[in-house]
């Protein structure tokens, strides 16, 4: 049991230290992420009534575009180096490859929203009325959701043609019945309302779709 | 029949959009069938095909 | 051509054109929403076939995954794509439906705002098999379309639930139905099966007749010696 977790750890570290080192990639992202809040709260400029209703698919759909913008570029630098045709001929186990990234993934993430979110609570004066906690739940219930199918379709669609528009193209329809529950469970949590139906269908859809996830990726990666 | 023209144009577009389906299926089948004729000839440089 | 396809083509036509009568003079005219209320006899068995092709398509692909048999693929690729097109008459057909009920073109009403995500994920899977190079897209897409499928239940609970939250109307009413509308119902349905049948049999035999053709450029290219620069 120690080798794949191992490796994953190994290469979770890897991948975290390029992304520290080439501040490069994250310094745009966090700067796009910052444009995204930006240009939503130009757009929509509610009262503080109102923004407590429509600030869940505000910042949701906000993650949702950042999230496409990280998980485009970490599988580029794999392809440029060749990296993946390494791991196919290693006899390392390829879920260990994929949880590695997707926990990659999952970190860089949850960085651009723990970025976002204050932005987003200064310009729209939110203030919730439901448990901070649980809102923090449904952050990482969603971000996973996001994040476990979109290392997935990344991995697919590294070897595709227009490979940067084929992600969202995947990742969106599958993603929305989660995107629906991360939304208004936050709208929910927001107004203090309770979410609880909502916050089961995400660890229910997070638990299928990453067992799913694993068990399809070491065929996706060698599908040739 | 009535004169109802919304459901008079429901069905009229539901048809269309199978005919037009399978017109692409004829017309691509005919085209291949051609190509398909050319290729059995011999001698004969296929011309480089993409769809 | 074989010789059952065209038997089965008049018999299908047949088929169609009784159920089209059933349809429109056999069964009673609905008493609230009159004669539009017709549409029903195109919009539901079209969504059922196309329910029933996306299924198809759900076997073939696991088939594919586990024996990796081209014809699966090709099985998988044409319930696709014609489910497809029946999922977009039913896209169509419902806010035709709507606009004299309702008033509105559109609703997030749970029926339709569930095919439409069927619609979206089916249409993502055609553009994978489009945009994916030749060896590796049966794979890929198998494995998009399982994950397309186990999306479906989740699909339909959460929109349930936010309907729920949220109630509107429902398009298409609820209640019992007269057996006469039954009928004229199970009839469509069976002929738009048949239908769907033959679509997907001429897809079938396309898609066969391209691969062949693509071996032999293949093959040509290959043989061909005088260096057909490229």
């Amino acid at each position: 049991m120690t080798a794949p977790t191992g490796i994953t750890r190994v290469t979770l570290l890897k991948d975290l230290r390029l992304e520290w080192r080439s501040k490069d990639a994250i310094n745009s992202m966090l700067f796009f992420s910052l444009l995204v809040v930006i240009v939503f709260s130009f757009s929509f400029d509610p009262t503080a009534e109102e923004s407590r209703q429509i600030a869940g698919g505000l910042i949701w759909v906000a993650f949702l575009f950042a999230a496409v913008v990280a998980l485009n570029q970490t599988w580029a630098r794999e392809l440029r180096n060749q990296v993946l045709d390494a791991y196919r001929v290693s006899p390392a186990p390829a879920n260990s490859l994929f949880i590695a990234k997707t926990l990659g993934n999952f970190i860089l993430v949850s960085v651009l929203e723990a970025l976002m979110t204050p932005l987003f609570i200064v310009l729209y004066r939110l203030r919730a009325l439901g448990p901070v906690w649980q809102l923090l739940l449904v952050a990482v219930l969603g971000t996973w959701a996001l994040v476990v199918n979109g290392t997935f379709f990344a991995a697919m669609s590294i070897r595709t043609r227009s490979r940067e528009i084929m992600l969202p193209l995947l990742l969106f329809p599958i993603s929305l019945p989660a995107l629906l529950a991360m939304v208004w469970a936050t709208t929910a949590i927001l107004n203090g309302e309770g979410a609880r139906v909502w916050m089961a269908l995400l660890v229910s859809y997070d638990l299928v779709f990453t067992t799913v996830c694993l068990l399809l990726f070491e065929t996706v990666l060698n599908a040739e | 029949m009535n004169g109802n023209p919304y459901l008079f144009a429901a069905y009229a577009v539901t048809w269309i959009i199978h005919i037009a389906y399978l017109g692409t299926i004829v017309r691509r089948y005919t085209r291949l069938r051609g190509e398909i004729e050319q290729l059995k000839k011999p001698g004969v440089r296929s011309s480089g095909n993409s769809d | 051509m074989k010789k059952t396809f065209p038997i089965l083509g008049v018999l299908t036509a047949v088929l169609l054109i009784y159920a089209l009568y059933q349809g429109l003079v056999v069964a009673p005219t609905e008493r609230t929403m009159g004669d539009v209320q017709r549409i029903f006899y195109y919009h539901v068995p079209s969504a059922w076939t196309a329910f029933i092709l996306f299924f198809i398509n759900f076997g073939a692909s696991v088939v594919y995954l586990i024996k990796r048999n081209p014809a699966a693929d090709i099985v998988a690729l044409v319930c696709a794509e014609v489910g497809v097109v029946f999922c977009t008459v039913v896209l169509i057909t419902g806010p035709i439906w709507a606009r004299p009920v309702w008033g509105i073109w559109w609703t997030w009403d749970m029926r339709l705002t569930s095919t439409l995500v069927l619609w979206l994920i089916y249409v993502s899977y055609l553009f994978l098999r489009r945009f994916s190079s030749g060896g590796q897209t049966p794979t890929l897409a198998a494995a998009l379309a399982v994950l397309g499928a186990l999306c479906v239940p989740f699909v339909y609970f959460s929109i349930w639930f936010f309907r729920t939250q949220h109630p509107q109307p429902v398009m298409g009413g609820g209640g019992s139905i007269d057996p006469r509308m039954l009928h004229a119902l199970l009839i469509n349905w069976l002929a738009f099966s048949c239908f769907a049948f033959l679509v997907c049999w001429s897809r079938y035999r396309l898609e066969k007749l391209q691969r062949e053709v693509d071996q032999a450029h293949a093959m040509q290219s290959l043989l061909d010696p005088s260096g057909s620069v490229r």
